[in-house]
């Protein structure tokens, strides 16, 4: 007991010591130095989540995530393919940042009060909507998750789902019975072949397991409830604002693209357009690149490179058979409401 | 095979402690071949009934055992050859799996493996530059071949390994002869796997000697207390807590910007785990060479270096032959345990091919292939342990 203390302690006095110079030497920019002293931005993605960070049969790593990634290589050094990824897993991501290994962390990481207040760091935006939902077989009839009173549910342990799953049914005082099992396949597995009523997981998770079900698809249904919110985003350290900045506006920067109709095909074209909000925003017009530290025109290499929020979401997360839902611009029913880049 | 070699090491020791049972084991070898001629001299069928059909439950079970045993190899022929899906039409948005999708269960999709197989041996490593690990994966089986030969067995041989673990290098990373550079994060699959283990055991066999002669030593005792220190302290703890304070805890110890090469931090844990272990069992031979071996070198005169390197070790390490081998083909496996840290080793390579929507549920026919390349370097190793010793104990009987 004693040494657990002791170690415990250690571990807080090291991280203390260590993460806050980590923290205060990156004043300014010096974030965006280094990433143009070594010519390259490091990244750290997942090791494998399919539609978010994962490599394809020729080893380029694929996905929303990775997409982001390179854009924001696309911001600051003007180039897509300047880029490293650091395939990192749940226990050695947040570290990886801390110690400086990488400059920024796109691992589809939920955004938590407790992430950013405990850890020196900072979430720079959020690039995925999800949230945990519920899956049923379409002959069971279940139309509501109120309905699953009594219920198996089959859920991966340890993870959020299953302590939002406990939540949520104590909640609304009703009973179910968790299956746990560690391994997606073998759950998947498990709930086809009928051991339990429910499957539950990320929404997004649902959606692309049905889609994968090929002409199967209509046997199950994903039920309306989503009962967590997992804003997923994109994470650097805290005390280099002028990063965070390039970061967050490199998101934003592809979502204003998309409300204004610049794609990656237009993007020339669109150079010469007369509307103001277009002109600003590629920096045909204004310093406001300039002012954030990286080239005026970081919007056409982000457009060029990667494509607007929907040229992107199209290519990577959309084949997994995810529909569009909350992940939408504003005033088409979702939730991503880019500020106004003037 | 274990039961053997333990029998083996027991005579062995036997053999070494007294000159006598030379003569006992020349006494013992008619023993066995007396009790065999009766299943050796007849034809294969006095063997099989004398082994396998000697009463009525005897005859049962090997019946029962041969009708599993035919309807588990015919199912199986079934669903790996005669139904298995070997390719799938390539579409412009990938591979198109409808036809697996089909088979599924009654047929393997190896059409996964024909898809994935350069991921799964290679990683994320630059796709065009894949023929550099191609050629690192034959170095590294060129040098077990040739450090496998006896008669390679001299000061050279040492040369040899410096020569192509330099060349190993310069292929992997890359940055001079006109060779692009290829950082390591993006190295993977069977390379990581074989420099892990090579260079894990290769480093740590030096380690364990020196650890297990310092720990046997009667006049350096801070020497001593150290190695035991070490070996207490490695030994007490998981390979993956090592792995966890190299990949994690370290890099916070560390002033912000300095990160040594994640593939070396883990390098290192392997080999300080390796090492702990391999000493233990070197000790072990140390500890069963007969007192009177130390004393007659002292009695020739010889300095302590002198009587370790010509007395002592070769016999010492000849009685551990059996738990050495053992000891590698437990570390060539523990290497995958890196895929906790995020680095891609074969297994993880693996397990990443099969993330992908497309192939999701063919776990099986990836854990075969996976499970054929680990078995075919431990079945060579271990078959190679059995050569040697049956040579070495040869030499001892003679």
């Amino acid at each position: 007991m004693k040494r657990h203390i002791l170690s415990g302690a250690m571990l807080l006095g090291a991280t203390l010591a260590f993460a806050a110079p980590a923290a205060a030497q990156g004043s300014g920019s010096a974030t965006i130095d280094t990433i143009k002293s070594r010519g390259m931005l490091v990244c750290g993605v997942s090791t494998g989540v399919a539609g978010f960070s994962l490599a394809d049969s020729k080893g380029v790593v694929q996905g929303i995530d990775a997409d982001t990634c390179r854009a924001v290589a696309a911001a600051v050094l003007g180039d897509v393919s300047k880029i490293r990824f650091v395939p990192l897993n749940t226990t050695n991501r947040f570290t990886a940042l801390q110690a400086g290994e990488i400059d920024l962390l796109v691992r589809s990481t939920t955004w938590t009060l407790g992430r950013e207040a405990n850890l020196g760091l900072l979430f720079a935006g959020i690039n995925f909507y999800d949230g945990t939902g519920f899956m049923v077989k379409s002959a069971s009839g279940v139309k509501s998750v109120k309905e699953l009173d009594g219920a198996t549910v089959c859920v991966q342990p340890g993870t959020s789902t299953e302590l939002a799953i406990a939540d949520y049914f104590r909640l609304n005082k009703l009973k179910f019975t968790p299956v746990l099992i560690q391994d997606q396949n073998e759950i998947q597995n498990t709930y086809l072949a009928g051991r339990c009523d429910s499957y539950s997981t990320d929404a997004s998770g649902l959606a692309a397991f049905r889609f994968q079900q090929g002409p199967k698809a209509e046997e199950q249904v994903l039920l309306p409830e989503i009962i967590s919110k997992e804003p997923l985003g994109m994470m650097v350290r805290k005390g280099d604002d002028k990063f965070f900045d390039v970061v967050r506006w490199t998101l934003f920067a592809m979502l204003q693209a998309e409300e204004s109709g610049v794609t990656s095909k237009n993007v020339d074209e669109m150079l010469k357009s007369t509307n103001p909000d277009i002109r600003r925003l590629l920096g045909a017009e204004g310093d406001l690149g300039k002012a954030m530290g990286v080239d005026n025109k970081f919007a056409v290499s982000i457009i060029k490179g990667v494509g607007n929020y929907a040229e992107m979401w199209d290519r990577t997360v959309a084949p997994l058979g995810i529909p569009r839902g909350i992940n939408n611009l504003w005033n088409k029913g979702g939730l991503h409401y880019p500020p106004p880049i003037r | 095979m274990s039961e053997g070699s333990v029998r083996t090491t027991a005579q062995l020791a036997e053999a070494a402690r007294d000159p006598v049972p030379a003569i006992a084991g020349i006494a013992a070898a008619p023993v066995t071949e007396r009790a065999r001629p009766n299943a050796a001299a007849f034809a294969p069928v006095a063997w099989a009934r004398a082994n396998l059909f000697s009463g009525w439950i005897s005859t049962a079970v090997t019946l029962a055992l041969i009708y599993l045993i035919a309807r588990w190899a015919i199912g199986f022929f079934d669903w790996g050859i005669l139904h298995a899906v070997w390719t799938v039409p390539e579409t412009a948005t990938g591979p198109d799996a409808s036809a697996c999708r089909d088979a599924k269960g009654v047929g393997a999709c190896w059409a996964m493996i024909g898809d994935k197989y350069r991921f799964i041996l290679f990683g994320r490593y630059t796709y065009d530059e894949q023929w550099r690990p191609a050629i690192v994966v034959a170095l590294f089986i060129g040098l077990y071949a040739i450090s496998a030969m006896r008669r390679f067995w001299r000061k050279e041989l040492l040369l040899i390994w410096i020569a192509t673990l330099t060349a190993i290098g310069v292929l992997m990373w890359g940055g001079v002869l006109g060779l692009t550079y290829v950082p390591q994060d993006s190295w993977g699959g069977l390379p990581i796997t074989l420099i892990l283990s090579t260079f894990g055991l290769a480093l740590a066999f030096p380690l364990a000697v020196l650890v297990a002669l310092g720990r046997r030593s009667t006049q350096l005792p801070a020497v001593k207390a150290l190695c035991v220190l070490y070996v207490e302290l490695i030994r007490g703890v998981p390979l993956i807590t090592l792995l966890f304070m190299a990949s994690v805890m370290f890099p916070l110890f560390m002033p912000a910007g300095f990160n040594p090469d994640k593939l070396l931090r883990a390098q290192v844990a392997v080999i300080l785990f390796a090492g702990a272990y391999l000493a233990e069992v070197v000790r072990g031979g140390l500890q069963s060479l007969p007192r009177g071996q130390y004393e007659a070198a002292d009695a020739l005169g010889l300095s302590y270096w002198k009587k370790t390197s010509l007395i002592v070790l070769p016999q010492a390490l000849r009685l551990v032959i059996p738990p050495l081998v053992n000891t590698f083909i437990g570390f060539f496996k523990d290497t995958s345990l890196v895929l906790i840290i995020g680095i891609f080793d074969l297994l993880t390579a693996g397990k990443v091919a099969i993330t992908d929507p497309v192939w999701q549920s063919y776990s099986t026919e990836l854990y075969l292939v996976l499970a054929a390349i680990y078995f075919a370097f431990c079945f060579v190793m271990s078959r190679y342990s059995h050569g040697l010793e049956q040579e070495f104990s040869r030499t001892v009987r003679r």
